[in-house]
Order: C-alpha cells, then sequence, then structure tokens
C-alpha cells in the first residue's frame, strides 16, 4: 500500500535541487470522525505497557548484568574497540530503557557513563573509579529500588556522578573544542 | 478530527535490544496495528524491507555491525528498486542537537528520543501519515524535506538556488565577528 506508481510521482526540478511529491501513500488509513467516536489509542497503550511492567525488574536486571559483565572483561583484559562498543551499547541502552523501565536516575547515570566512553580521548587513562561508580551506583539503585530510586537520594547520585563526570571531560577536551561544544550542549529531552 | 487505521498499516520495528522490541509491538498492538514486522539489527531490517514493503519504519541508532543511521541511508537510495519514500521514525537514546542533525540529513522523517511514550510515539506516526512531506533531491541528499517551516523572509546562505528567492550571500557572524577585530 506504501508506494505510489512512478506515474503519480510529480518532481519539480531547479538549479540545485528537485522537488519530489506524490499522493499521500498512506491517505486511506485516515479516517475523519466525530470527536464523540474518537477512541483512546493512547490510553489504550498506555494500560498495555503497564501491563507489561511486573517483567521490568527482570529486563532491568539482564540490562545491568550485561553492562557490569562489559565493564569485568575491560578491567580485565584491557580496551579494545569490541568491548568499548560493547560497554558504550550497554550503557546506551540502560540510559534509553531505564526511565520506561521504572529507573530514571539509573538511566541519568547511564548517560553520564555514555558521555564519559564517547568523548573521553583515551579511554585507557580515565579513573577506573569514574568507571566503577557509575557502574555501582546503577547497580545499586536497580538492586534496592525499593529504597533507593523513590528516594532523593539516587537523583543526588545520578547529579554529583555528571558532575564529577563532566568535570573530567571538561578538562581532558580542553583542547578539543568539537567535543567541548558537545558536552556542554543541553540535551533535547526535556527535564523531568 | 482523524483517526489511523492502524489495521491497515504495516510496520517494520528495528531494535537490537528485545526489551524495546517488546514494548515497541505492545505499543503498536495496543494502537491496533497488526502487521508488526521485527528485525534485531540493520541488515536485517533491510531484508524485511524489501520483502514486506512496510508502510513505516521505526529503528534504533546504535545497534551493533549495521546501525539505524546506515538503514536508513539505505531506504534512501532514489534509485532503488524497492520504495525509498517510507516514513523512519528514529527512535533512540541519543538525545543530542547535532544526533537530530544527522539523522535528519541521513533521510530520517521523524525523531523520537528515549524514553519512549506511548503519546510520543502515536504523535510521530500521526505526523507521518496525516502531514507528509516533500522530497528533496540534490547530488548530497535525497529525502523528506528538511524545511519544516516556510519562512519566505528567510534570506540567509542555505537558501535554496531557482525558487522564488536566490541564494544571497551573507557573512557568518563568525566571519563580521573577525572583520570588526
Amino acid at each position: 500500500m506504501a508506494k505510489n506508481s512512478a506515474r503519480d510521482i510529480e518532481v519539480k526540478a531547479f538549479a540545485t535541487h528537485q522537488v519530489i511529491t506524490q499522493p499521500n501513500p498512506l491517505r486511506k488509513v485516515l479516517r475523519r470522525v466525530e470527536e464523540k467516536d474518537m477512541d483512546d489509542p493512547v490510553g489504550r497503550a498506555e494500560q498495555a505497557l503497564a501491563g507489561l511492567s511486573g517483567e521490568f525488574k527482570d529486563w532491568m536486571t539482564t540490562e545491568i548484568n550485561r553492562l557490569s559483565a562489559a565493564y569485568v572483561a575491560i578491567r580485565n583484559e584491557g580496551f579494545t574497540k569490541d568491548r568499548r562498543d560493547e560497554l558504550f551499547l550497554a550503557a546506551h541502552d540502560i540510559k534509553g530503557d531505564a526511565a520506561t523501565f521504572g529507573f530514571p536516575a539509573a538511566a541519568g547515570i547511564a548517560e553520564s557513563l555514555c558521555r564519559v566512553i564517547e568523548h573521553a580521548p583515551d579511554l585507557e587513562r580515565v579513573p577506573a573509579e569514574l568507571f566503577t561508580h557509575h557502574i555501582n551506583a546503577i547497580l545499586a539503585i536497580v538492586h534496592d529500588n525499593t529504597r533507593l530510586d523513590s528516594l532523593t537520594v539516587s537523583a543526588e547520585l545520578n547529579r554529583r556522578l555528571r558532575k564529577v563526570a563532566d568535570e573530567y571531560l571538561a578538562h581532558v577536551n580542553r583542547d578539543r573544542p568539537e567535543h567541548l561544544e558537545a558536552i556542554l550542549a543541553p540535551s533535547i529531552v526535556p527535564a523531568e | 478530527m482523524f483517526r489511523i487505521d492502524f489495521n491497515k498499516l504495516r510496520f517494520l520495528i528495528c531494535d537490537d535490544n528485545p526489551h524495546m522490541r517488546r514494548i515497541l509491538r505492545t505499543l503498536l498492538h495496543s494502537f491496533g496495528a497488526r502487521e508488526v514486522y521485527e528485525a534485531e539489527d540493520g541488515a536485517t531490517a533491510l531484508e524485511m524491507y524489501s520483502h514486506y514493503v512496510p508502510d513505516i519504519v521505526i529503528t534504533d541508532w546504535a545497534m551493533p555491525i549495521f546501525d539505524g543511521l546506515e538503514l536508513a541511508q539505505m531506504i534512501r537510495q532514489p534509485e532503488s528498486k524497492g520504495n525509498p519514500y517510507a516514513p523512519i521514525i528514529m527512535l533512540t537514546g541519543h538525545s543530542e542537537k547535532r544526533r537530530v542533525t544527522v539523522a535528519r540529513d541521513a533521510g530520517v522523517t521523524e525523531f523520537l528520543a528515549k524514553p519512549i511514550s506511548a503519546k510520543g510515539l502515536y504523535q510521530r506516526i500521526l505526523n507521518v501519515v496525516a502531514s507528509p512531506r516533500p522530497f528533496i533531491k540534490t547530488k548530497a541528499y535525497f529525502g523528506p524535506d528538511r524545511r519544516r517551516n516556510t519562512n519566505s523572509a528567510y534570506m540567509g546562505p542555505e537558501r535554496r538556488v531557482g525558487e522564488k528567492h536566490e541564494v544571497l550571500q551573507q557573512p557568518s557572524l563568525l566571519d563580521k565577528a573577525r572583520s570588526s577585530i
């Protein structure tokens, strides 16, 4: 259904570009309805998501085990591109998933860890404590969720780790303006 | 008001994380979608894209080997036999502005930063279904029009040549600052 035939596609050519227009191939899935006949797909989806929430803690445990294993491999055998990528992807998944799974502070700390991995000029020279503090904090938040993540202590932990990581990154990137700019740029995700 | 008949739409989701795929599938099914295909890497997604001809692609960015950005670039091949026009929604943990720009320049239609929400996903799908943008082809780009707002007063260096206004070269603020020293 998604594709129009070639004869439906109109091409206007200009000096440096072409503008290509076509009838909306998805127009048939749109139906005009009265307000009273509108259902609530978003509400239905939120309910369905809530129905999955019983599994979130197990999913989060899987994610942190992966992160932990990725760092143990690096601690034992050093950084390689593959090990670096695995650590980054594990942290990056937690950054993206943890808030959905009910661990927003863990997401924030994972974001800070991602920034260290992405912007440190030489990962071998990053103080090991910077990695271990981030990873241990995420593990603690997930393991002790009921006591920790609901309290301001996890938010404070997140704030302090981010501050330490940012100070380190600003220092080691002082001669790398493109990284400094990325480090200092605000996130596009609105604050909680 | 408009309602989307999700049961007529075919989705392809691509994410290496099985939990995120499960969440996406759950959300799409509860919106009413029946046909949801899943791939765990970009290469598989590209094969499925050719085979199933989805109406909408939802892809993660960071994946091993062949990522979502490369997937978008592969789909947006104007001479390909497949459909280069399908809407691509990039759902990603990357949340820096420069990443949005890179995704946009790869031909991504909509960008949705994680954490995912039902409302955010629905809104992006509504955008691509109800308000498709024309495609632009230049020497270096093929994809949906990157300019969402038409500003006829804009006369800056990035105005396209040959439409209502020609390019008016203006010195950058940095150049202006340098010349005033």
